[in-house]
C-alpha cells in the first residue's frame, strides 16, 4: 500500500480533503468524527494516515509512510539537509503563514536585521546576556540569523503564546509564523522589515527513505498522474 | 582503522611531548553556558547539548581549547606548553560521511615573551610532522586586517561595529560598504532620521506603543542618539576603504606578501607595530626551516565564524578538497583575557585529526 500521512484534524485537513477532491481524489475520516483513521475512494492501493502535522516530517524522514501533506515550515525546521530526505511534489496553495522576526513595537530604533545586530550588540553589554529570541522554529531561524551574520542573540524555546513572551520578561524579540499581523499587533510588537525567515504553505511531500517497491511505485505514477503533479526526476 | 587512528594520535601526543609539552586532561562535558557565551548560539547547531539534572545545560566537548585555557588560567605554570589527546564531539547537519566524533591532538604554547617565535614554532612543529603527507598549507593574520580597522580615519562606533564582526565576511562586508559611503541607508533609516529631527527619542518611544520588555527606553534612546550621530559622520574616505579592499583580496606567497602590505599599509604609522610582527614572524619562521618564498598567506584567511584567532593562523589541508583540514590552529590572545577573569596571556596553539592523517597515510 502506498500511505500518505494528512494532518488530523482542523482547516488543514479539510483543505487537503478539498484538494485531492477537486482531482478526483476523495479521502474520508472513516467511523467517528475523534477516529483517526480514514479512507481513500478514486484510486486502488492509497492507504491514508492521519497523524499530527507536526509528526509528518518526522515519518516522512523515517519512511513510514511514503507521501505526506504539511507545512513547508515544519519540514525545513525539522529535518536536518530536510531536501534530501524528502522530496517537495507540490504546493498546495493554502495553508500560508510567514515565519518573521518581530520585536516591540516601541523599539523605534530597529526595523531592519542590521539594527536587530547592532541592538543585541548594545543589549548584551548593558545587560550582560545575549539578547533572547523566542521561538519554536529554532533551526530555521538559527539558519536565517547565522547566513545574516547576526551576532550577541539567543534562541529561547517558546512552544506557544510567544508573542507574550516580551511583555512576560523572557525574551526581547520573539520568531513565529503570523498571517495577518493581528496577534502580533495586540501584543505591542512590529515585523522587522527585511526579516522573512520563510513564506510557509501546505505541501505535499514524497519521502527518500520509504520503501518503493514495484506496486507502490506504480501506485505513486498513478496518483500522480490523476492529481497532475509533475514527477521529480529521481525521488 | 580505530587502531590505526589511535596509534597516529598516540605518535603525535608523543612528538609534542618530546617538544616540550607537558600532558594535559580535559573534561568531557563542559558547561554550556561558556561555550554559548563564547561562541554564540551557532555552536548549538554543532555541538551536542545535554541536560544536566543539577548541572543545567552541558556539552559534549566540541573542541578542547576552552577547557585547557581555563585550566591554564586557573593554575598553570607561565610560560607553559600543553598537548593533549582525546575525543571532540561535531554534530553534522548535512548527511554524508564527516564523523562526529573523532581524535583530537594539540599543543599549545602560553607565553609572554616574543609571540612570533612562537607562531613560528608551533607552524614549523606541525609541518615537520606533517611533512610525509604532503599537504597544502595556508597561513593569515587576523592581526593585521584588526589593526587596520583600528587605524581608520572613523569613529570609534564604526571601528568597534567592524571588528565585531571581523570573523563574518559578509556582515563586515556591509558594514564596510555602508561606512563607505557605496550602500545607501535602508529606507526605514531614513524615515527614522526625519521623524528623529522633529522630535525627541523619547517622545517617539512614547508614541509608538507601551513599553514592553527588558529592552528599557534608555537603552532605545541610547542607541537612537547614536544613529543621529552615525547619520552626521562623513563616509570613510575612499582611499582607506579602497586599503581595507586591498588587503582582504591580498594573497600570495608571504615574501611577496610582505612588500603588499608596505605598499597597501606601509604608509599609515598605526600599522607599523602589525608590519613588524609580520616581519619578525617570517624571520623566525626561515629560522626554522620555513621558506617565506614559497609559504602560502592570505590576508582573509581564518575568517569564519566560531573562530577566536586574532593573530597568525594557518590551516593544512590535503588536496581532496571535500575533507575538512588535517591541521589547523593561530594566536587566541583576546580569548584567554575573556575566560581569565581579568587576567590574560599571549596563546598560540593548533590541532591534528589523527582520523585524516590515518586515512592519508593508508591512501598513500
Amino acid at each position: 500500500m502506498l500511505k500518505i500521512g494528512v494532518p488530523s484534524k482542523g482547516r488543514l485537513m479539510e483543505k487537503t480533503f478539498d484538494w485531492f477532491g477537486e482531482r478526483g481524489v476523495q479521502m474520508r475520516q472513516s467511523g467517528a468524527e475523534r477516529e483517526y483513521a480514514g479512507s481513500v475512494e478514486g484510486i486502488a492501493g492509497v492507504e491514508l494516515v492521519l497523524l499530527s502535522a507536526g509528526e509528518v516530517p518526522r515519518e516522512l524522514a523515517a519512511g513510514r509512510i511514503h507521501l505526506g501533506v504539511t507545512g513547508s515550515d515544519l519540514v525545513r525546521d525539522k529535518l536536518a539537509d530536510w531536501d534530501r530526505q524528502v522530496a517537495e511534489l507540490a504546493p498546495l496553495g493554502f495553508g500560508h503563514a510567514d515565519l518573521i522576526i518581530a520585536v516591540p513595537a516601541c523599539w523605534i530604533d530597529v526595523d531592519t536585521l542590521d539594527d536587530l545586530d547592532a541592538a543585541a550588540a548594545a543589549f548584551r553589554a548593558a545587560h550582560g546576556f545575549r539578547l533572547r529570541i523566542a521561538t519554536k522554529y529554532h533551526r530555521l531561524v538559527r539558519d536565517y540569523l547565522t547566513a545574516g551574520g547576526i551576532a550577541d542573540y539567543q534562541l529561547v524555546d517558546s512552544q506557544g503564546a510567544t508573542e507574550g513572551t516580551v511583555k512576560n520578561l523572557t525574551a526581547e524579540a520573539i520568531a513565529d509564523i503570523t498571517t495577518t499581523g493581528e496577534t502580533l499587533r495586540a501584543n505591542h510588537l512590529k515585523v522587522l522589515d527585511d526579516a522573512l525567515v520563510h513564506a510557509s504553505q501546505a505541501v505535499l511531500f514524497a519521502s527518500r527513505a520509504a520503501e518503493w517497491d514495484e506496486q507502490t511505485t506504480r501506485v505513486y505514477g498513478d496518483l500522480l498522474r490523476l492529481i497532475g503533479v509533475a514527477q521529480p526526476d529521481h525521488r | 582503522m580505530k587502531a590505526a587512528i589511535r596509534a597516529e594520535a598516540a605518535a603525535l601526543f608523543a612528538a609534542f611531548q618530546a617538544a616540550g609539552a607537558v600532558p594535559v586532561e580535559a573534561d568531557i562535558l563542559l558547561p554550556a553556558g561558556t561555550l554559548l557565551d563564547l561562541y554564540g548560539e551557532d555552536i548549538r547547531a554543532r555541538a551536542y547539548v545535554t541536560q544536566d539534572p543539577l548541572r543545567g545545560e552541558m556539552m559534549l566537548r566540541p573542541d578542547f581549547t576552552v577547557p585547557v585555557v581555563q585550566a591554564h588560567m586557573a593554575h598553570g605554570a607561565d610560560p607553559a606548553r600543553y598537548t593533549y589527546m582525546g575525543e571532540v564531539f561535531r554534530k553534522q547537519d548535512h548527511l554524508g560521511d564527516r564523523a562526529s566524533e573523532y581524535l583530537q591532538v594539540g599543543f599549545e604554547i602560553f607565553d609572554r615573551d616574543a609571540p612570533e617565535a612562537a607562531d613560528a614554532e608551533v607552524f614549523a612543529l606541525f609541518a615537520g610532522l606533517l611533512a610525509p603527507l604532503g599537504l597544502r598549507p595556508a597561513t593569515g593574520d587576523l592581526g593585521i586586517l584588526m589593526a587596520a580597522v583600528r587605524s581608520l580615519s572613523t569613529t570609534s562606533q564604526r571601528k568597534a561595529a567592524l571588528l565585531r564582526h571581523i570573523w563574518r565576511p559578509a556582515r563586515f562586508r556591509a558594514l564596510l560598504d555602508r561606512f563607505a559611503g557605496r550602500a545607501a541607508p535602508a529606507p526605514s533609516r531614513l524615515r527614522l532620521l526625519e521623524r528623529l529631527a522633529q522630535a525627541s527619542p523619547d517622545a517617539l518611544i512614547e508614541g509608538a506603543g507601551p513599553q514592553i520588555g527588558l529592552r528599557s527606553a534608555t537603552d532605545i534612546a541610547t542607541r537612537a542618539a547614536l544613529l543621529v550621530a552615525d547619520a552626521a559622520t562623513p563616509p570613510l574616505p575612499a582611499p582607506e576603504a579602497a586599503m581595507l579592499d586591498a588587503l582582504l583580496a591580498l594573497s600570495a606567497p608571504a615574501a611577496q606578501a610582505q612588500t603588499r602590505l608596505r605598499e597597501i599599509v606601509g604608509h599609515m604609522p598605526a600599522m607599523a607595530p602589525a608590519l613588524d610582527s609580520f616581519a619578525a614572524r617570517l624571520d623566525a619562521l626561515a629560522a626554522r626551516g620555513i621558506d617565506p618564498a614559497t609559504l602560502p598567506f592570505e590576508a582573509s584567511h581564518g575568517r569564519s565564524t566560531l573562530e577566536y584567532y586574532d593573530g597568525f593562523v594557518f590551516t593544512f589541508h590535503a588536496a581532496d578538497p571535500s575533507l575538512p583540514p588535517v591541521a589547523s590552529g593561530g594566536r587566541y590572545d583576546a580569548l584567554t583575557a575573556v575566560l581569565g577573569q581579568g587576567r590574560s596571556i599571549p596563546a598560540v596553539g593548533g590541532v591534528i585529526r589523527p582520523n585524516l592523517v590515518a586515512a592519508l597515510k593508508g591512501a598513500l
